[in-house]
């Protein structure tokens, strides 16, 4: 199994992420993330996915989604030749005494504090999804009461 | 050109050649049928009773002719009605256009009377589908649609325009159809060089022939191939026709309820050629196993097919017939004749043999009288079940188009509307429709269609007063707990096709349907014969789901 990332280029137009959307629940892909943003043509979006499988498994979305007609073109991201980000939104229950800890791995980690109260803290980090991953798991020695994550996103360089 | 929405869909139907549309009027769809009344001259709209019907019509007319089959409704129910037809179509690939009607632009969304988003509801079974609430978009919507269904693999294509749309006044400019885009096949030489290698080199070559045979019309090259590199053919039930059934290398349909020659070839061959063909669950019941000492080599237009259900040695991506006229003249003559031999062995071993003179008639016997008695040109059209299997054991296959039968989706219900649009598109050729007392029941209100338009239709009932293929079921694998296919039905189906207006006949032995048969073939209009076959009439050999051909049950 591996972790793949593909960028699908579709016409910006009413329904369209409904259709892939819909075309993966039917096929039962399973895939981990999806993001669409605007590109630099404002006729074309861009839907990001990642899931992990195997071949058979990759040649099937691509194949399946290149038939979609919203769909200009579609292209597996190679992660040697891209650049993946994330943006991770975190919620610690912190008091004065655990926030300082707290603080240390932000700095770490160049996460940013974006919220502070006395009895909680919210803190904020983009990066490559892998660094999202080490800095949540340093957090799970804290009381995390709430995670948010945008999916991925990519560029070839 | 100024002129109506309504009437430009209507000039852009007849940019696409179309003369033959079917469908049902209803309130939203008052301004299309408004043009259709103007325009009938040009373009026949054939009144249906039910707009399933009307989908099944425009598919059995594209399954018959190879052109666009098209098909109207009005919003609401009427397009819902459409949803069986729509993704019957889907699953067998067949190129049809569905435009559907809308409630006016102001009242989308408000939940107004017949209102329904159909496009959603038919994501899942269409290619693609548009809906056109601005009057700007409607001539690239329709013009795409015709490009849709017929590029790359075929399928159905929906446009639902609303009432607005159809009133208002819109700029009209002829113009030719769109091009189809080609699908790109990549390194096609190199690889049709390999494809021959290989067949070369095998000894025990297999060609398998799927509905992608029929779709881009390659049969005479899949002739040239079997006839050259000398090998044995075999259909899928969606291929069926390519080959005729009296080609010596053709040793009949493959799958669940196919031959023990067929499937044998398939299991004992070195080199499987899969043309057009998905691997369907009825056709690899068990994948793994599929072709388990062959190569397999496929070529398909659709890339997301390959490997999809049973994993292959090597591919092309691409139109059957443009790959074909590359790899026939790179295949070596060829003799196979031992491995002919051997697959007729098993031919004598297990024949698909008719049963005659047991006292009663047989469904096979019915089907091969039927065959021997008509023309050449006859389409076969059928509806599913245990007639549907029989028919695709034992109609003898003439020419491709010429038997037509819901594979993917399994309709029951599908053989009427078809064989209504099948008899518009050939109106010089027989059309004759098998069904049975279960499928029949489902849509046989489209008599009053085939009344209306004096359609010489000739339906065969298979009754055996069960619904034979699941009561089969029961009686093998659930311990014949026969529940709810024993509906003890008192119709007369005499009396009712005379009813509708039509001529009826019952038969209980092969004497009588000779007689009614005669009789029918010189009738105006539709005509019912009825046959009494016995309910522990079986369809045989079986594979069971998820065995192999050691597990084949012939008895």
């Amino acid at each position: 199994m591996k972790k793949e990332v593909v960028s699908i280029y579709v016409d910006n137009k009413a329904n369209v992420l409904t259709r892939v959307v819909s075309l993966y629940g039917r096929r039962g892909f399973n895939i981990d993330s999806l993001t669409v943003s605007a590109t630099n043509d404002p006729d074309i979006s861009r839907i990001t996915i990642t899931f992990e499988g195997d071949n058979l498994t990759l040649h099937q979305i691509v194949s399946q989604t290149e038939k979609l007609e919203v769909v200009r073109s579609i292209k597996t991201l190679d992660g040697k030749k891209s650049f993946f980000r994330e943006l991770l939104m975190v919620k610690v229950a912190a008091d004065k005494e655990k926030r300082r800890e707290v603080k240390e791995i932000v700095d770490i980690y160049r996460a940013k504090i974006i919220s502070l109260t006395k009895d909680e803290m919210v803190l904020e980090l983009t990066g490559a999804p892998e660094k999202l991953d080490a800095f949540l798991d340093m957090l799970t020695d804290y009381d995390i009461t709430d995670i948010c994550r945008t999916g991925v996103t990519g560029i070839e360089k | 050109m100024k002129m109506t929405g309504a009437e430009l869909v209507m000039n852009v139907l007849l940019e696409h050649g179309v003369d033959t549309v079917f469908g049902y009027p209803g309130g939203t769809a008052l301004f299309l049928y408004d043009e259709l009344y103007k325009y009938s001259d040009r373009i026949k709209h054939v009144l249906v009773a039910h707009e399933q019907g009307g989908a099944h019509a425009a598919d059995g007319y594209a399954r018959a002719t190879g052109k666009t089959g098209v098909a109207f409704s009005t919003s609401g129910p009427g397009a819902t009605n459409l949803v069986t037809g729509i993704a019957t179509a889907y699953m067998d690939s067949i190129p049809t256009v569905f435009i559907t009607a809308n409630v006016g632009k102001h009242l989308i969304g408000r939940d107004a009377f017949q209102e329904i988003c159909i496009t959603g509801v038919t994501f899942p079974i269409t290619k693609h589908n548009y809906f056109v609430n601005n009057k700007e978009d409607l001539a690239d919507a329709l013009r795409n649609a015709f490009r849709i269904a017929n590029e790359g693999r075929k399928g159905p294509v929906l446009v639902d325009i609303t009432k607005d749309v159809t009133e208002a006044i819109v700029d009209y400019e002829p113009r030719e159809p769109y091009p189809l885009g080609k699908i790109k096949t990549e390194d096609c030489e190199a690889k049709a060089e390999k494809f021959a290698r290989l067949i070369n080199a095998s000894s025990k070559p297999v060609i398998m022939v799927g509905g992608g045979v029929i779709a881009s019309e390659s049969y005479e090259e899949v002739i040239r191939l079997s006839e050259k590199a000398d090998m044995p053919v075999v259909t899928t039930l969606m291929g069926m026709g390519a080959v005729p059934s009296s080609c010596e290398r053709y040793f009949g349909m493959i799958g669940m309820h196919g031959s023990f020659a067929a499937n044998k070839a398939i299991s004992e061959a070195d080199l499987i050629l899969t043309l057009g063909s998905r691997f369907s669950d009825r056709v690899a019941l068990k994948p793994d196993s599929f072709g388990k000492k062959a190569k397999i080599l496929q070529i398909d237009i659709d890339k997301s097919e390959v490997g999809k259900n049973v994993a292959v040695s090597e591919y092309i991506v691409g139109d059957c017939k443009e790959v074909l006229e590359k790899l026939v003249p790179l295949a070596d003559k060829a003799d196979h004749s031992a491995w002919l031999a051997e697959i007729k062995g098993w031919n004598m071993e297990k024949p698909m043999t008719v049963k005659e003179d047991n006292g009663r008639m047989n469904p096979q016997e019915i089907i091969e009288y039927l065959c021997d008695h008509s023309d050449k040109e006859t389409v076969f059209v059928t509806d599913v079940g245990q007639h549907q299997m029989w028919a695709a054991q034992y109609v003898k296959q003439t020419s491709p188009r010429n038997f037509l039968s819901s594979g993917g989706l399994g309709t029951m219900g599908f053989g009427y509307g078809a064989a209504i649009g099948a008899q518009m598109g050939n109106p010089d050729k027989r059309v004759i429709h098998l069904t049975g007392d279960g499928s029949f029941h489902m849509n046989l209100n489209e008599a009053c269609t085939a009344v209306s338009n004096n359609l010489p239709i000739i339906t065969v009932i298979f009754n055996n007063r069960v619904l034979g293929m699941v009561y089969q079921w029961q009686t093998a694998f659930y311990g014949k707990r026969y529940s709810n296919t024993t509906p003890e039905r008192k119709t007369d189906f005499v009396k009712l096709i005379e009813a509708f207006g039509g001529h009826g006949f019952r038969v209980n032995d092969m004497n009588e349907l000779a007689e009614a048969y005669s009789k029918a073939l010189n009738m105006e209009g539709p005509v019912w014969i009825e046959c009494n076959i016995a309910v522990e009439d079986k369809v045989l050999p079986m594979i069971p789901n998820g065995k192999t051909i050691d597990d084949m049950l012939f008895e």
